[in-house]
């Protein structure tokens, strides 16, 4: 059990097997990828699919409609075995969701093992929303009115960085070289070469003050992992697994004063008192309540750096530094291998790019990885406690808390 | 051949010239205020009231933070494939007595080299684009003291 109390514990669930597809623009179906995923993480756990009570499938909208449904089309494709099946979409945050979907079922003892999907295959260029003409969607609105795609929303945030807390496009720069050259060590990486700042500071502005190598790509990949009851993981004879302890998926709180993806403007702060707890922020919190252990406790954390800019502030949001100090603790070099608390070791999605519903299920077998020692040369030592974070469209948190 | 002028979204903004300006909806008990407009319900958890009536927006705010689009957006987003692509600034402004913060596209010619955060920049009617029979209008933002 726990070393820390707390009225928000929950009871762990293992983590058994974790497997991916590498990521990359390979011109194949999701199906494939996610099937290769979950081939990968029940050979790493030794379970056999017969033997999976559960599937819990996270959602893509590109299949022609929203929320492809991921569940049964993995669970089809491994052959049909007759297990509980559940598909769920939260965008971003729908590979956190599915695994809250199969902590959910083993610890009201509906499932000893499930098995979580995640696959995409992302079409090139920005991401849009699907067609027709939709002036009800705020998804639809916000390319149809003002052409803001979601680098226009990461360039805005980048700029409000450096104009409250002094930021430069050379401190963005130094996330980017950072993350590539710990990608450059990873085999399930997209991009495997080192970057230099000059490199980034030569390719092309995307959003100003952003330009092309500060910005995350869009990729193909797939993600996958059996969780299991504690128990099950003893008689199946692993007696220490890496274990999940919480997982967070709140929404903002009324009046939600940041301007977010995909929304056209903020909740007024007229009609009530704005909390002090930006969303981000309150992501983090919940995980770490619930887990009843802090940011001082954490070995690593692997976040969303959908772009350079947006991982500083994640830096900041989980509690690693004070507000406004995260170049700082970037410059210190806290984050990067052997420092303090080092961030995104997977190389995070700079190496990755974006493979929208498996994205926060890789960031969990990256920590699985790494809580294990199984991390190779992007290995952090001694790891014991990991966060990892992430936001979905619309206002979906995300973040797991896995110990070993 | 005339074209007829329909607001890209209809209920957002109203008036020409120094008239213009965006709309919202305001709670008649909480009084909290909302753009996009909510006509239905209040969105304030504490506040269970459907009583919303449409209030103008200040003219003027503070630029909160801004941007650019220098690679042509995709649909729904409508450009002319013939023509290279013009980037154009878009600006999150601050409203003060709203305490609100909304995007909008800067007025063309205004770059990202123009602006600064906290630059006070007043909403003016805009055409998003043209097609056969429409010119779609939509608020676009400018910088107090700049005119054209």
């Amino acid at each position: 059990m726990a070393a820390h109390g707390g009225d928000g514990m929950t009871a762990e669930v293992a983590v058994l097997g974790a497997g991916m597809h590498p990521w990359g623009k390979w011109g194949r179906g999701f199906v494939e990828y996610g099937v290769k995923a979950a081939r990968a993480a029940l050979a790493d756990a030794g379970v056999a699919w017969r033997d999976v009570d559960s599937i819990v499938g996270a959602d893509t909208v590109r299949g022609g409609y929203p929320g492809y449904v991921a569940g049964a089309t993995f669970a089809k494709a491994l052959g049909w075995q007759g297990a509980r099946v559940t598909s769920v979409y939260a965008a971003c945050a729908s590979g956190a969701q599915a695994i809250d979907t199969a902590r959910a079922q083993i610890l009201a003892g509906r499932a000893d093992v499930v098995l979580v999907v995640g696959a995409d295959a992302a079409p090139k260029g920005f991401f849009r929303p699907a067609g027709g003409d939709r002036p009800d969607d705020p998804d639809w609105l916000r390319f149809r009115a003002l052409g803001a795609t979601n680098p226009a929303y990461f360039g805005l945030y980048a700029r409000r960085r450096m104009a409250v807390h002094g930021d430069t496009p050379e401190d963005f720069a130094q996330v980017k070289v950072k993350n590539a050259a710990m990608g450059a060590l990873n085999p399930y990486a997209r991009y495997r070469t080192r970057v230099t700042a000059e490199e980034v500071a030569a390719s092309p502005v995307v959003a100003d003050p952003l330009r092309l190598l500060d910005i995350c790509a869009t990729s193909d990949g797939g993600a996958a992992l059996v969780l299991s009851s504690m128990r099950f993981a003893r008689r199946h004879g692993v007696t220490d697994p890496v274990r999940i302890r919480a997982v967070s998926t709140v929404t903002p709180r009324y009046p939600h004063t940041v301007l977010d993806l995909p929304d056209i403007a903020t909740d007024s702060a007229g009609g009530a008192e704005p909390g002090a707890e930006p969303f981000r922020a309150s992501i983090a919190r919940t995980a770490y309540e619930e887990a009843g252990l802090g940011p001082e406790d954490l070995s690593l954390a692997e976040v969303y750096d959908l772009s350079t800019a947006l991982e500083l502030q994640w830096y900041e949001d989980l509690g690693l530094c004070g507000d406004g100090e995260a170049v700082k603790l970037l410059r210190e070099g806290a984050t990067a291998p052997g420092g303090r608390i080092p961030v995104n070791p997977s190389g995070g999605l700079a190496s990755f790019g974006e493979a929208v519903p498996a994205q926060a299920i890789a960031q969990v077998c990256e920590v699985t990885w790494q809580l294990r020692g199984q991390a190779g040369d992007r290995q952090i030592a001694d790891a014991r406690v990991a966060v990892t974070a992430n936001q979905g469209l619309f206002g979906h948190g995300s973040a797991v808390v896995a110990v070993r | 051949m005339s074209r007829t002028r329909m607001p890209v979204v209809a209920g957002w903004f109203t008036g020409e010239g120094e008239d213009f300006r965006l709309l919202g909806t305001r709670c008649s008990e909480c009084r909290a205020v909302f753009f996009p407009r909510e006509d239905a319900h209040c969105r304030n958890p504490d506040c269970e009231s459907d009583d919303l009536e449409e209030v103008p927006l200040s003219r003027r705010g503070r630029v909160w933070s801004y941007t650019d689009s220098r690679y042509r957006p995709p649909s729904p987003y409508v450009t002319d494939p013939e023509l290279p692509w013009e980037p154009y600034a878009l600006i999150a402004v601050e409203l003060e007595s709203e305490q609100i913060v909304v995007l909008g596209q800067a007025v063309p010619g205004i770059t990202v080299a123009d602006l600064t955060v906290g630059m006070e920049v007043e909403v003016v009617p805009g055409v998003l684009n043209e097609d056969a029979e429409t010119t779609w209008t939509i608020w676009r933002w400018r910088p107090t003291g700049v005119t054209g």
